[in-house]
């Protein structure tokens, strides 16, 4: 179904976006498979209706929304944002949602709120995945709570102007544009706020190749390739890869955050 | 087994374009799929793979030559092995092709860069090295050549072979996914047991 929005010019990109069908085509989502195509092949029994998303910990309003609610909170915009996969392909996506700073207002976050953790949905009966021991799940991401606060990390609900299909994070999901893909956690049941970093599921899997900050880094390779460039899909099988940019592109938004920062440190 | 069930030579060499035919299989698909739009999203990534694979596959074809002749009692089926161990080095070098232009634009700097740093590129080099030796000396001239260090020569295919599933397991390993690399292990671990039971029957 159709998800209307009003495209917000402030976050446009003039490249062309990923065809829709590898955008809803060629997916991580492990609690489906492994394979890029099993998210698309095997989400079908996912249920996203009745759906409830819990925000809690360091707030003062805790809450529970219904994603009913959370679709009416704020204006649908449409943002065009690149994703950069630490597996080193890319994409470009016009994702539709909003600012997941308006959700995290809504519930007041105290002063000792310093980090925001991610939880996604497990439904054994619909995520084949789930029996695989690859992660510990269910699988947590996380953010640094002025990450989180910053207005191009996007709560969202709909992709190429329609409601996200299962395999792309129904019914909603993050997307962090300057962050490798797997930060942005999908079908999210929980948002909790808290003083300590989360344990995030990829840290704990493997805490020499991925850190928590996972920022797009052409400097910083990944123990087992380099980061320095990356192939865009969608693009002719002979099209050369293209050079990944620092903090994906948007060095100019977000690179304030990591002031005096080692970031081959805190990778 | 009476001598008269044996297959001859020249029987089993008839086989032989058939073989060639079928074991081309992965050539007419993957021009299936790209004629079909079934590469996947990223089709260099799918042909990269899907060409290390079918060198495992035929590696394994090719080390199941000798168990399978002993098993049925046909030692002439040796005439296919080395159309086999071929195909093995033809996928592998598709492989390796892959890696250098996809992933590394053919550039030899990238190239060696890579292969420092990244421990499954190097095993995979490593095991590519002898796999080059073995095809060049493939031929009758050079068997002629080599005399009995021929075969001590080609013994390396169990190396090349171990090498190969650890590249494999390597390339998995951060994602925690290991059932086809297990897969392509045991069935490598059974070939070479066989060998193993043989050789130790074999001594008084």
């Amino acid at each position: 179904p159709a998800l209307p929005a009003t495209p917000n010019p402030q976050y446009w990109l003039s490249e062309k976006p990923t065809p829709e069908t590898d955008v809803t085509g060629y997916n991580n989502f492990y609690e489906f498979g492994t394979g890029k195509a099993d998210p698309r092949d095997r989400s079908g029994r996912f249920q996203t209706r009745p759906w409830t998303v819990a925000v809690e910990g360091e707030v003062a309003k805790p809450r529970s929304f219904d994603i009913d609610d959370l679709l009416k909170l704020a204006p649908m915009e449409e943002r065009i944002y690149r994703l950069r996969c630490v597996e080193a392909w890319s994409m470009v996506i016009p994702w539709t949602g909003y600012s997941l700073s308006v959700l995290l207002n809504r519930v007041q976050p105290t002063s000792k709120a310093k980090f925001v953790e991610f939880t996604t949905a497990t439904q054994p009966e619909s995520m084949p995945g789930l029996r695989s021991r690859i992660l510990d799940w269910p699988y947590v991401e996380g953010l640094r709570i002025d990450e989180a606060m910053h207005p191009l990390t996007m709560l969202v609900f709909g992709v190429y102007g329609k409601v996200l299909p299962n395999q792309n994070g129904a019914p909603l999901r993050v997307a962090i544009p300057w962050k490798y893909g797997f930060k942005s956690g999908k079908s999210i049941v929980r948002i909790r706020l808290l003083e300590e970093a989360p344990q995030t599921s990829w840290v704990k899997a493997a805490p020499n190749e991925y850190g928590f900050f996972a920022n797009v880094n052409p400097e910083v390779d990944h123990p087992r390739w380099s980061q320095a460039t990356e192939r865009r899909i969608g693009t002719s099988f002979l099209a050369p890869r293209v050079e990944t940019l620092m903090f994906n592109g948007y060095g100019e938004q977000v690179a304030a955050l990591y002031q005096g920062m080692d970031l081959s440190r805190y990778y | 087994m009476p001598s008269a069930a044996h297959w001859q030579a020249r029987q089993v060499a008839r086989f032989k374009p058939l073989l060639f035919l079928l074991a081309l299989y992965p050539v007419y698909r993957w021009f299936w799929l790209a004629a079909t739009g079934g590469l996947t999203a990223n089709p260099p990534e799918f042909l990269i793979r899907s060409t290390g694979i079918w060198a495992l596959v035929a590696l394994g074809l090719t080390l199941a030559v000798t168990p399978l002749r002993r098993l049925i009692g046909q030692p002439a089926l040796v005439r296919l092995r080395r159309m086999l161990g071929l195909f093995a080095f033809f996928y592998t070098v598709l492989h390796v092709l892959g890696w250098a232009f996809w992933e590394r634009g053919w550039s030899v700097a990238s190239m060696w860069q890579d292969i420092g740093q990244r421990t499954f590129i190097l095993v995979g080099t490593v095991a590519f090295i002898p796999m080059l030796a073995l095809a060049l000396t493939s031929t009758q001239g050079w068997i002629r050549r080599l005399g009995r260090h021929w075969q001590r020569l080609h013994r390396s295919v169990y190396a090349i072979a171990a090498l190969s599933v650890w590249h494999f397991w390597l390339v998995r390993a951060g994602k925690n996914d290991f059932a086809e690399p297990y897969a392509y292990g045991a069935i490598l671990a059974v070939l070479l047991a066989l060998r193993v039971f043989v050789a130790v029957r074999r001594k008084p």
